[in-house]
């Protein structure tokens, strides 16, 4: 379970959290979204120990994090934004080393080495150097790593930021296949689609605060079911409709060249507050 | 968490790397010293007499003291390039990793590359003919001397904020220190009101110690215990500045 109370983080002038609270459940799936600079990374980086709340408190599983940080750090695995993997070492130097820093004894983390590598289909490529490999096998080193000590909270700080759609969702497959096995996963994104596929909750985030937190479903059932867009000065305007009829009739009655489409989360979020989320803000949350 | 564990984890890792890099880092070990044997030692020959002593044989403590120190230090770059470029000091914070285990682990890979960089200097010298004695306080002072600045060099790296700051630090402390600390000149031949200077800092102790034990004369103790003292403050200090680190 993760939860946090009135977390606020400043930087200098900038507020990035402004008081964020969260409770999730053992085993959930949660999104959080939000365009550049809306605090996701700079929550998970207070969860996870790599930053200092200015106030506020969090805990993984019970443990508080800043009080009983390296009991909490026990808890979770962290796959950061940023491609963090010791590029001179190979796939399983990686995993010996993350294995060695949670204290495993050895006969375990060769065993485990080869049973996450597997997890993750890339037990053929466990010896070879980081630096050879692909970014999409690369993310998935970084998953592999984040298992090795069986934590019970997983932290995916963007885990498919510029990788293209196919490797995408494979690492989403993986995700889902992790969660499954009753690991509670904690995913920054900015993209509509993956929070969309992979959360059982989501949390949009801006400007550090929380403006919406439910199912994606029930979020997206605020607006509507369906949506017509039209190119209107520049920009393009939608429109939003309980059922397919009513957007039908609405193109009949006005032909101004609609499209029509699904009502997504990212209409939520525009609707609450005026920003897109998407790819377009590429994050660094 | 055995912090011992969290120790070794960051040391053995420093080590695979050293020993990924072992040519590389051979090669680019042994520039300097060749350079300066060169420059220094057969430009001015041996017939320069320092103390009774060839002036190759003044030089290679110096350059002993002076690698080893260069070498410790290199390992706050180290630590620059895992924060600043590869991000993997995140996977330290994210770790259950006392402080103090990572900057001992950190600390003891500095020694180690000293030691390693100093074994080679030997080297050099014994194959240009210099051999001198190497003895239990010739090995004491240069573990002391590294462990000082392997230890300024952790603390430095959790303070500063992109590699250009660390670049500076070499420029303004270390540089001038390796050429001013008894390295290559006695410090009792410089004027009266550097010596006062010159006299505070940890490297002149360091050449004094590692000269005094190669040409086998009695040992500064308390050159000795200034070193300890200081390596000690300087670790304290390292494991205070690691939560300076985070954001």
């Amino acid at each position: 379970m993760i939860r946090f109370e009135n977390l606020h983080k400043r930087y200098k002038r900038l507020e990035a959290l402004r008081g964020v609270s969260l409770e999730i459940a053992a085993g959930e799936m949660f999104a959080y979204l939000g365009p550049n600079g809306s605090g996701k990374t700079t929550t998970i980086k207070i969860l996870t120990g790599l930053a200092v709340p200015s106030a506020g408190d969090a805990w993984l599983n019970g443990f508080h994090t800043e009080k009983e940080s390296l009991k909490a750090k026990r808890q979770c695995g962290v796959v950061h934004q940023n491609i963090n993997l010791d590029n001179e070492l190979t796939a399983r130097e990686n995993l010996n080393f993350h294995g060695k820093l949670f204290d495993m004894p050895r006969k375990e983390r060769i065993r485990r080495i080869r049973e996450v590598l597997e997890y993750v289909e890339i037990l053929d490529r466990i010896d070879s150097p980081v630096k050879s490999l692909s970014g999409g096998l690369k993310r998935r080193v970084m998953i592999a790593r984040a298992l090795m000590h069986s934590p019970k909270i997983l932290f995916l700080d963007e885990p498919t930021v510029g990788l293209d759609p196919a490797i995408r969702r494979r690492i989403w497959s993986l995700i889902k296949k992790i969660q499954q096995n009753g690991t509670t996963i904690f995913l920054t994104t900015h993209y509509i689609e993956e929070a969309e596929f992979l959360a059982e909750r989501v949390a949009f985030l801006d400007e550090g605060r929380i403006v919406a937190l439910d199912t994606p479903q029930n979020l997206m059932d605020t607006m509507g079911a369906w949506a017509l867009d039209r190119v209107s000065g520049g920009g393009i305007e939608s429109f939003y409709f309980r059922d397919r009829d009513e957007a039908k009739r609405r193109i009949a009655e006005h032909n101004e060249g609609f499209s029509i489409r699904r009502v997504n989360l990212e209409d939520v979020f525009i609707s609450l507050t005026g920003k897109k989320v998407g790819p377009q803000a590429e994050d660094g949350g | 968490m055995n912090g011992m564990n969290g120790m070794f984890a960051i040391y053995q890792r420093e080590l695979l790397i050293l020993r990924k890099r072992f040519f590389r880092q051979l090669a680019s070990m042994s520039v300097s010293p060749l350079l300066y044997f060169v420059a220094f030692g057969f430009g001015m020959g041996r017939g320069v007499m320092i103390s009774g002593h060839s002036y190759l044989e003044f030089l290679v403590p110096g350059l002993v003291a002076m690698n080893s120190m260069m070498q410790a230090f290199a390992i706050g770059s180290e630590i620059n390039i895992s924060r600043f470029y590869w991000h993997i000091f995140e996977e330290f914070q994210a770790a259950p990793v006392r402080n103090i285990s990572y900057v001992a682990g950190e600390v003891l890979a500095g020694i180690t590359r000293a030691l390693f960089s100093v074994v080679l200097i030997l080297a050099i010298a014994a194959l240009s003919g210099v051999v001198l004695s190497y003895g239990l306080y010739f090995w004491l002072a240069v573990t002391l001397n590294s462990f000082i600045f392997a230890s300024l060099a952790v603390g430095l790296a959790m303070l500063v904020k992109s590699h250009a700051d660390q670049a500076l630090l070499t420029n303004f402390f270390i540089t001038p220190m390796a050429f001013l600390g008894g390295t290559f000149f006695p410090i009792d031949r410089m004027p009266e009101w550097l010596q006062h200077i010159l006299i505070v800092l940890p490297l002149s102790h360091a050449s004094k110690a590692i000269r005094a034990a190669a040409f086998g004369d009695p040992p500064p103790f308390p050159s000795y215990l200034l070193l300890a003292a200081l390596g000690a403050a300087l670790f304290v200090l390292a494991f205070r500045c690691v939560n300076s680190a985070r954001e």
